[in-house]
């Protein structure tokens, strides 16, 4: 009710100062044998037409292997992410280990549920990494249940031998074994997509916010198993340049934050702006060309006619 | 002072000469005007406000300053209801107080900034209707500015405008403080005087142009030697 009042106000400068960060983080989990999630956002925030904050930050970490993109209201997303911190915090120091994304995500909508109906508005995605750091991946971890198989011929084999078997295998579960006191938990990066209304779901992609349209079309086209990470990134970055271009809340610059076992690392914020000119002048080089080209033909034409 | 909306079927304002059905419900807020500016130096920092406070076409008091003292090393600066704006800076000095108290030591410009983010989410589902700039030195003895929205979400700036006219001085700063939109130029330290110059000119251009914005500016000047306070006259009418 109070921020409508806010917004209903008669100096048009100050109507509904809820910075709506209508981003469009996007996050891809990758199935290949090379294990990690990226997470990239654009960093402009809102009000109402005008751009309170050219340079304000959508990936927050949580902790040292959960990242969480947010979109919807700066302050919502901002305490809410604080807030899931502290819990897991808590539960780190009470229980001897992370809480897995999985956990996490539910913790996250089970908080925010008694708010629902309000004016609470949180989308975001926790982009997160559980179990243990590893160098070489163990092939359990790292199948889901929904997600289509690659063409790797190990998952395949992993998936054969997982009919056979009759016990669940411990990577579709999370299996105490009473017996010998030892916790089975899935390893392996971890996808998924909080929403104040209520949702929670797992994915291997999802791109949130305003801009979001834009920002599927290019991750669905170029997007397939087996993607490196410089592919990956390169690509998630032409998602976010994308949609900047054609969403009017977009815009400015790019994060671009990639989790592995060891942890998350961040690249460097990038100036979409530049890429902009940068495109144009390739675009100016290919149009260069191609008319040599055709003068060229026409040239070795005309000359053929000659004679 | 209370005031009245005037609402239609769609619960938006209407405009000046519309004489169709209204109606008429209490609204809590009031808009009181007033423009707040800060800016972070190297080992300073600079909160500027006008003086002037108005509702609807008349002005109440055209000595009103919106920079609050809060420590030796912060000054608020807060914008918008009038009475939102005193009760916040109250809470916000009885928990100082409080700080002081239990930690014997003063708070930080940083502490003070997550401390007002959570004191202004308390109250989500009915906002103070402030819009808060903070400045001041931190730690290092480095300027820093703190940028808030009603609800609490903040962030560190070096340069932030805000209030009625901060939609006419960001892009300004944004220009001559931050040097975007231009090409081939020098990027040049700021200094004291300089920046003392230059919102000085800035909120002249406002006076100009808002009619909320005027009578007087305060500035209040924070470094290492202390608060320094100055009073600038700008247009009356």
């Amino acid at each position: 009710m109070a921020l409508q009042d806010l917004c209903g106000f008669k100096d048009s400068f100050l109507n509904s100062r809820w910075n709506l960060p209508a981003s469009h983080p996007v996050e891809y989990l990758s199935e290949s044998p090379i294990q990690f999630v990226i997470a990239a956002a654009d960093t402009r925030s809102s009000c109402n037409g005008l751009v309170a904050c050219p340079a304000s930050q959508k990936i927050l970490p949580v902790h040292s292997h959960l990242v969480g993109t947010t979109s919807g209201t700066s302050a919502d997303c901002a305490l809410w992410k604080r807030i899931l911190s502290r819990e897991l915090r808590l539960y780190q120091l009470r229980h001897g280990r992370r809480l897995s994304t999985a956990g996490a995500a539910k913790l996250l909508a089970h908080m925010l549920h008694p708010f629902k109906g309000t004016e609470l508005c949180v989308a975001a995605t926790l982009c997160g990494w559980d179990g243990g750091e590893q160098e070489n991946i163990s092939k359990m971890g790292n199948e889901t249940d929904d997600l289509a198989k690659t063409s790797e011929s190990d998952s395949i084999s992993q998936a054969e031998a997982r009919g056979r078997n009759p016990c669940p295998s411990p990577a579709m579960s999370r299996q105490h074994c009473s017996a010998g006191g030892k916790q089975l938990v899935r390893s392996g990066p971890s996808l998924y997509y909080v929403c104040s209304d209520g949702t929670r779901l797992q994915g291997a992609l999802f791109s949130v916010g305003s801009g979001s349209p834009y920002a599927y079309s290019v991750l669905d086209g170029g997007v397939r198993w087996g993607l490196t990470v410089e592919e990956a990134i390169s690509l998630a970055r032409e998602a976010v340049y994308r949609a900047t271009h054609r969403d009017a809340y977009s815009g400015n610059c790019v994060d671009v934050y990639h989790i592995t076992s060891h942890g998350w690392t961040r690249r460097d914020r990038e100036e979409l702006r530049e890429e902009y000119y940068r495109e144009k002048e390739r675009e100016r080089g290919k149009v260069k060309e191609r008319r040599e080209k055709q003068e060229g033909v026409e040239d070795g034409q005309s000359s053929g006619r000659k004679k | 002072m209370f005031v009245t909306q005037v609402y239609g079927d769609n619960g938006k304002m209407k405009e000046y000469h519309y004489t169709g059905p209204v109606e008429h419900r209490f609204s809590p807020y009031s808009f009181n005007g007033g423009t707040v500016l800060a800016v972070a130096g190297e080992d300073f920092a600079i909160v500027a406000s006008d003086t002037r406070l108005s509702e609807g076409y008349s002005i109440h008091s055209r000595d009103s300053p919106k920079c609050y003292k809060l420590t030796d090393t912060t000054v608020i600066g807060c914008s918008g209801f009038h009475g939102d704006c005193l009760t916040l800076t109250k809470i916000i000095d009885a928990r100082l107080k409080m700080y002081k108290h239990s930690n014997n030591k003063c708070m930080t410009s940083g502490a003070i900034a997550a401390m007002l983010s959570t004191i202004l989410y308390g109250r989500r589902f009915f906002p103070y209707y402030v819009y808060n700039i903070i400045g001041g030195l931190d730690e290092e003895g480095k300027g820093a500015v703190y940028s808030f929205d009603p609800v609490g979400s903040y962030q560190r700036d070096t340069y932030k405008a805000g209030g009625s006219a901060s939609a006419m001085l960001q892009p300004l700063l944004d220009n001559q403080i931050g040097f975007k939109n231009m090409e081939g130029v020098q990027h040049l330290p700021l200094s004291q005087e300089k920046a003392v110059q230059l919102v000085k000119d800035v909120f002249i251009s406002a006076a100009e142009r808002d009619v909320y914005t005027g009578d007087a500016l305060r500035i209040c000047i924070v470094t290492k030697d202390g608060i320094k306070e100055e009073t600038v006259p700008l247009r009356k009418d």
